[in-house]
């Protein structure tokens, strides 16, 4: 889709095309609570390059749809960003003010939800909802609806011209969700964030929207931050995988190495605890204990409670992250250089 | 899954159908005054004067031999005006402070809340009288004072449905979006309070309608020789005991009217909404 460049000049400034199109650097995002500063994101630091598919990784609560909100600003209150620097095309995204990054949002960077069902607005039909993003371009509304019909076709919903006159209740999940990544896409933006785009969705229907952002990423070379708990996700499309922990991110690595070699215990156990076909070595393989709770943090390696190769240094001596010969980053005691 | 609005629905709701076609009526009466009406509101006949309901008219005539329909006909005209400027003021008044003390919190909602408050704990017709005396009488200063006293409940409703509306994931998307505050308060919050708004406006147009009567009835608003039905009940009340007809006429066209709108608006809520409580 060509949609002619309405940028403002604030949102074009100063830009720096030859860095990476995302830098996060120390990122430190935490929550008020009564109990005190809960420390969701603590020092978070990755590089996403234009066109790539960089995917952050953990279970529930560990950080990673906060980090994903902190660079879209929209991290909910009592939440806020202590500190770090998010770097789009070299403008830090943390030093704009409301209009400016109202600006930002959509344009260069655009986020899809985790739940499709609830995240169209009951009240307007399915194009008329693409089509309010595309206005924000100042296109006239009858252009705009031209090509939020044209988007429609563009995420592959079938009879979309047909499609752009429901409501959303009379969609299904995968439909929705594929409404709501036009919507996002429709403005074109460089970076696509999605939290969880398929955890709502049923197994046929993830791989559809699976290859349908790979699909759109080619066509309009953005890049994508996906943001999982699902392996298989991670290695059906990604390039590059963080895996984060309790807040941190522990390993950080191109998908096939990660895969064939991981180094961080916590990556290790995570993928032994992969199903696989045809084994036969009965029950899945768990990992003991639990995710620390972020209000009570164990001191040195937020891990060393569960690892089954603890050291005494681990639980005295919190590891930082370290860039290895191959490339690679990760944050352990144990992993020679 | 919301309910499907349907015909059949319509038509099993007893109430529903029990207030529209009262509803139906008096706006049929109020736009076709100039020709159900027999006579001029203001035509004076004096050798006919209080004539009792019968041969001088359905109605019969007051003490200035003026037909009575004809004057509670054009009568429906001003109550149904009134009502509606009433309830367009205060709807967009208390709609508006309701988005805006819901959508930004802090000090915005504390501040909006306390005239809210105040507002509500007031009498209103108490509060009304105050502001129109203070402004002189006449009909457009009692619009302005009802409105301005009634805003309250809007303001109150608005204010929670866009608390739980602001944090659902078609608000967060619409912001991802790129979405300005304002649009999201008027374009993705507010379609989504609309029925609560019908409801709540059908709801208080009876009382609309009763509040500027009353006002009127006290010489505050519509002056006379103006056929409004405050005006005609008051003109009857020092001649209740020998010509109670000038009285009952508007009285009965007033509870017609409000008991339609009350009926309507309940059915709507019905139908709309059957959780909601105004």
């Amino acid at each position: 889709m060509n949609l002619p460049d309405t940028q403002s000049p604030v949102v074009r400034g100063i830009s720096d095309l030859s860095g990476p199109l995302l830098s996060v650097r120390n990122l430190t995002t935490s929550f008020v609570t009564s109990r005190g500063k809960v420390r969701a994101v603590t020092d978070v630091s990755f590089d996403v390059d234009r066109g790539e598919v960089f995917a952050l990784v953990g279970e529930s609560g560990c950080g990673k749809s906060t980090t994903a909100l902190s660079v879209m600003r929209l991290v909910p209150p009592p939440g806020v960003v202590d500190a770090g620097e998010i770097l789009l095309d070299g403008r830090d995204l943390l030093a704009l003010d409301r209009d400016s990054i109202a600006k930002v949002r959509g344009k260069q960077v655009a986020m899809i939800f985790q739940n499709p069902l609830v995240a169209l607005t009951p009240v307007y039909r399915a194009g008329a909802q693409i089509e309010e993003a595309i206005v924000l371009d100042e296109i006239p509304r009858a252009e705009a609806w031209r090509l939020a019909v044209q988007v429609m076709g563009d995420v592959k919903i079938s009879d979309h011209e047909e499609r752009a006159l429901s409501y959303p209740h009379e969609l299904s999940g995968g439909m929705r969700q594929r409404v709501m990544t036009g919507m996002m896409i429709s403005r074109s933006p460089k970076l696509l964030i999605a939290d969880e785009p398929t955890t709502a969705l049923d197994v046929t229907i993830q791989a559809q929207i699976l290859d349908l952002l790979l699909d759109l990423r080619e066509r309009n070379r953005m890049a994508l931050l996906i943001i999982t708990h699902d392996l298989g996700v991670v290695a059906e499309i990604a390039d590059r995988v963080a895996v984060m922990y309790a807040g941190r991110i522990v390993e950080q690595a191109g998908v096939v190495e990660l895969y064939e070699e991981p180094l961080h215990p916590y990556t290790q156990l995570l993928m032994r605890a992969l199903p696989r076909l045809g084994k036969g070595q009965g029950r899945l393989e768990t990992i003991a204990g639990s995710v620390p709770s972020l209000v009570d943090m164990p001191p040195g390696c937020p891990f060393h409670p569960r690892c089954p190769m603890a050291k005494p240094i681990c639980s005295t001596q919190e590891p930082t992250a370290r860039r290895l010969p191959s490339g690679r980053m990760v944050a352990c005691h144990l992993v020679e250089d | 899954m919301k309910r499907q609005f349907s015909p059949r629905l319509l038509l099993r709701n007893g109430q529903l159908m029990a207030g529209l076609i009262i509803f139906m009526t008096v706006l049929v009466v109020a736009i076709g005054a100039d020709y159900l009406a027999p006579k001029a509101f203001d035509e004076m006949d004096i050798p006919n004067k209080l004539q009792p309901p019968g041969e001088s008219g359905v109605m019969g005539t007051d003490q200035y031999g003026r037909d009575l329909l004809s004057r509670v006909i054009y009568g429906s005209r001003i109550a149904l005006r009134v009502g509606l400027i009433v309830v367009v003021i205060e709807s967009v008044l208390g709609v508006t402070l309701g988005l805006v003390a819901g959508y930004y919190g802090g000090w915005a909602d504390r501040l909006i809340s306390f005239l809210t408050d105040m507002t509500w704990a007031l009498p209103p017709i108490v509060l009304a009288l105050a502001i129109v005396t203070a402004l002189g009488p006449s009909l457009n200063n009692v619009v302005i004072a009802i409105a301005l006293v009634s805003w309250a409940g809007y303001a109150r409703l608005i204010r929670s449905k866009t608390q739980s509306l602001k944090n659902m994931p078609f608000v967060e998307a619409a912001r991802a979006l790129g979405e300005s505050d304002t649009a999201i308060m008027f374009r993705y919050i507010l379609p989504n309070t609309f029925s609560l708004i019908i409801v709540l406006a059908t709801l208080s147009l009876p009382t609309a309608i009763l509040s500027t009567t009353s006002l009127s009835f006290l010489g505050l608003g519509s002056q006379p020789p103006a056929p409004d039905w405050g005006v005609i009940l008051n003109e009857g009340i020092s001649l209740i005991f020998n010509a109670p007809w000038i009285s009952i006429f508007p009285g009965l066209a007033i509870v017609f009217t409000a008991l339609g709108f009350n009926l309507l608006g309940e059915g709507l809520r019905d139908i709309l909404d059957p959780r909601m409580k105004v």
